[in-house]
């Protein structure tokens, strides 16, 4: 049928790994928003939803590192990470081959995009679908957009990768949902785990809302690691999801909670 | 220095429970799996000795050393001091993405 909702959030494995670090009041508050994200992404009646993750060497190395890829099994399982250190159980989580085929298809009109049979879900899948499916009943089609290994896609072309799973999502008739994960600005797993950039990350925001893509196509990513660091590239998800969707974006959550290493957000955005 | 190799087995080891249990028996299969990979000396000692801020110094990429960390049995709150130990000890961050912007007597979410 085609896209039928749009979305990005967070993805640190902090968020279900570490939580009783965090303040209780400010970590429930966002685990509502999470889960809300989730009620309205299911009330969309969606038959599968895209997960676009920047994943972390978890399925791609340095060895043959693709700048996009889709999944196309039947089922994955995850997460590859210490269930306990995640604070997530190991799983099977349903996908569904034959619609990532024909995904798959249209979008390799535009874009040469990787394809593989089989991917093991890190955090960046992992604690979305914690929150927005939490019974792991809707079939998943992981994508990856590599932002861990330089050198790394353009944010142009990130945004024609959008452009080209919107026309494979109208292509279809299933109900698609469509979530990027990852960002907004961060240092992950180092001595800087906890440091944001919150005006950075509120600027992105409004333009991620505003859908005004010239101004999210205007960073560099020097600039992007002097300011939001390493984490930062996986602004790459959120562009590619505006540019599928077009239209605005509404957040229900962006704060920092620094002992889950970032902005903790929620947002959705209409398709049109 | 070869960084690319040091990963390339945190990489094997996070996907693999096999290299994962041979690691944590240590002796000589340990050492076989090790050598390999075509490590440096102080890459080698580095992982054998599971000396996580040497390996940060190295410029390994936190994606992949904090799953070694785990493999090590090391809490989050003690892997991020041991990397501000390897600064404090090694020096900066020699290659890689994943440098240190913060003082090492900054401690930002607290721990």
């Amino acid at each position: 049928m085609s896209l039928v909702f749009a979305g990005v959030c967070s993805h640190a494995p902090g968020i279900t790994g570490r939580p009783h670090l965090a303040e209780p009041s400010v970590r429930d508050e966002f685990y509502r928003q999470f889960y809300r994200m989730g009620e309205q992404m299911r009330a969309t009646k969606p038959d599968a939803v895209i997960v676009i993750a920047a994943e972390h060497f978890a399925n791609f190395f340095m060895n043959n590192m693709p700048a996009y890829a889709i999944g196309m099994a039947d089922a994955y399982e995850g997460p590859i990470e210490d269930p306990k250190w995640l604070g997530i159980e190991r799983r099977k989580i349903p996908g569904n081959a034959g619609l990532s085929q024909r995904l798959i298809r249209e979008v390799m009109q535009t874009v040469d995009v990787s394809y593989a049979e089989e991917w093991k879900f890190d955090h960046g899948i992992m604690v979305p679908l914690n929150f927005l499916t939490p019974e792991y009943d809707l079939d998943v089609i992981p994508v990856n957009i590599n932002c861990q290994g330089p050198p790394l896609t353009p944010l142009h072309r990130a945004r024609a990768f959008g452009e080209a799973l919107r026309r494979a999502c109208d292509s279809v008739p299933e109900r698609i949902a469509l979530v990027g994960t990852g960002g907004i600005s961060h240092w992950p797993a180092t001595p800087d785990s906890g440091k944001v950039n919150e005006a950075w990350d509120s600027a992105f925001m409004q333009r991620w809302c505003s859908n005004d893509m010239d101004s999210m196509l205007s960073y560099s990513d020097e600039a992007t690691y002097s300011e939001a660091g390493q984490g930062g590239f996986e602004i790459r998800t959120f562009i590619t999801v505006a540019a599928a969707a077009r239209g605005k974006g509404d957040v229900l959550h962006c704060k920092p909670i620094p002992i889950f290493a970032v902005s903790c957000t929620a947002a959705t955005m209409s398709v049109e | 220095m070869s960084l690319y190799a040091v990963q390339k087995f945190f990489y094997d080891a996070n996907r693999s429970a096999e290299i994962q249990q041979c690691y944590r028996e240590g002796g000589s299969g340990r050492d076989k799996l090790i050598s390999e990979y075509g490590l440096t000396g102080e890459e080698r000692e580095a992982i054998l000795k599971g000396d996580i801020g040497k390996l940060f110094v190295l410029g390994c990429n936190g994606q992949l050393l904090m799953h070694f960390a785990g493999l090590l049995g090391v809490p989050w709150t003690d892997y991020l001091e041991a990397m501000r130990e390897g600064v404090r000890k090694y020096g900066p961050v020699r290659a890689g993405i994943y440098a240190m912007t913060t003082a090492t007597d900054e401690k930002v979410a607290g721990v």
